[in-house]
């Protein structure tokens, strides 16, 4: 008993600043929902449900633009996909003998910086320090979402249209620094600039609607740098 | 036709949820397929990627000021700084320049 609450415990001090992390990107986020027309509690629920940036925000193209059922569910697949690497190589974590419904629970918050916090961990992982490490994570993500479309609709319109670019800005220091190390990550951010401003402004593709465009493209892009450059380092930390 | 924004919202938790349990329960297996781990490796630069610009342009009320941010950001990320400061620098240089440009 006092080893689970020790464990839980470890995961409440190393989900902390993670948390914290979260609630002003989910703000972000907050920001643009607000933009799309969504309220604080329609936010939280997503962010409740998804607990995913791109894919949250790939969702709400498709919710901003009324898009079909069938687009969101396709969005989402495309955009979370690379949760089912990091959820194959966290099922190597987990103890034959610990009881298959910590699986379930687990499942729900394998975000890149939870499965971090837990592939580091020595040995098996323990359930309730990525519990413990999730009961900071979450709320953070939420309630940040939540704050960002309250924040939106109370600030002067010349502060909420700076904010509505910081999601931006957190979406190039993503994928920006390691653009510069890796040739092929480069290219694949170039080809995905080039090609989402060609069918943008090209008449006849400027129809897709923007979910649709982000699941064909992610497709053509990623399939096409797999075939070319097979990505061979085993990528724990993907 | 409106859709049901609730229902947006349940479809994609379940498809988020489905991508995560199914490999932590029913396949736990490592992928070994070199392209389907090179393509998930890849796939979130390109979707980052492709709904970061064009899009960015139109996110603040300028297109003139997302382009100083862009580039702004864009050189700060390259020199590897942090996402906050990425983010911030973006949201002043929109602040900044709105400031100029929609006020003259």
């Amino acid at each position: 008993m006092t080893q689970m609450k020790n464990a839980f415990f470890r995961g409440i001090q190393d989900g902390t600043p993670i948390g914290l992390g979260y609630a002003a990107v989910s703000f972000s986020l907050g920001i643009a929902m607000r933009n799309a027309g969504m309220t604080w509690y329609q936010g939280f629920l997503l962010s409740l449900v998804n607990l995913a940036s791109a894919g949250q925000y790939a969702d709400l193209q498709v919710i901003a633009a009324d898009g079909a059922y069938l687009e969101i569910v396709l969005v989402t697949l495309v955009a979370n996909a690379r949760y089912l690497l990091m959820s194959t190589a966290l099922s190597q974590k987990f103890s034959p003998r610990t009881p298959m419904r910590h699986r379930f629970f687990t499942a729900y918050a394998v975000t890149d910086e939870l499965f971090g916090l837990a592939i580091h961990q020595d040995g098996y992982l323990n359930p309730h320090y990525y519990y413990g490490a999730m009961s900071m994570a979450v709320p953070g993500w939420c309630i940040g979402t939540a704050l960002g479309i309250l924040a939106g609709n109370i600030l002067p319109e010349s502060i909420v249209s700076a904010l509505s670019i910081s999601l931006y800005g957190m979406f190039l220091a993503i994928i920006l620094p390691p653009a510069r190390h890796d040739r092929v990550i480069a290219a694949v951010v170039l080809c995905g600039f080039a090609l989402s401003t060609l069918t943008q402004y090209i008449p006849f593709l400027s129809t897709m609607t923007a979910g649709t465009k982000t699941i064909i493209l992610t497709i053509l892009i990623a399939g096409c740098a797999a075939w070319l450059f097979p990505h061979t380092e085993d990528d724990h930390d993907a | 036709m409106t859709h049901n924004i609730y229902v947006y919202i349940l479809l994609s938790g379940l498809v988020s949820y489905l991508i995560r349990v199914l490999p932590l329960t029913l396949i736990r297996k490592p992928i070994r397929n070199v392209w389907l781990r090179s393509f998930l490796y890849y796939v979130p630069y390109a979707t980052l990627a492709v709904m970061t610009f064009p899009a960015i342009l139109y996110a603040s009320r300028s297109p003139i000021a997302s382009f100083a941010a862009l580039l702004a950001g864009g050189a700060l990320a390259l020199r590897g700084r942090s996402l906050p400061v990425v983010a911030a620098v973006c949201c002043i240089t929109v602040f900044l320049l709105e400031s100029i440009l929609l006020h003259s």
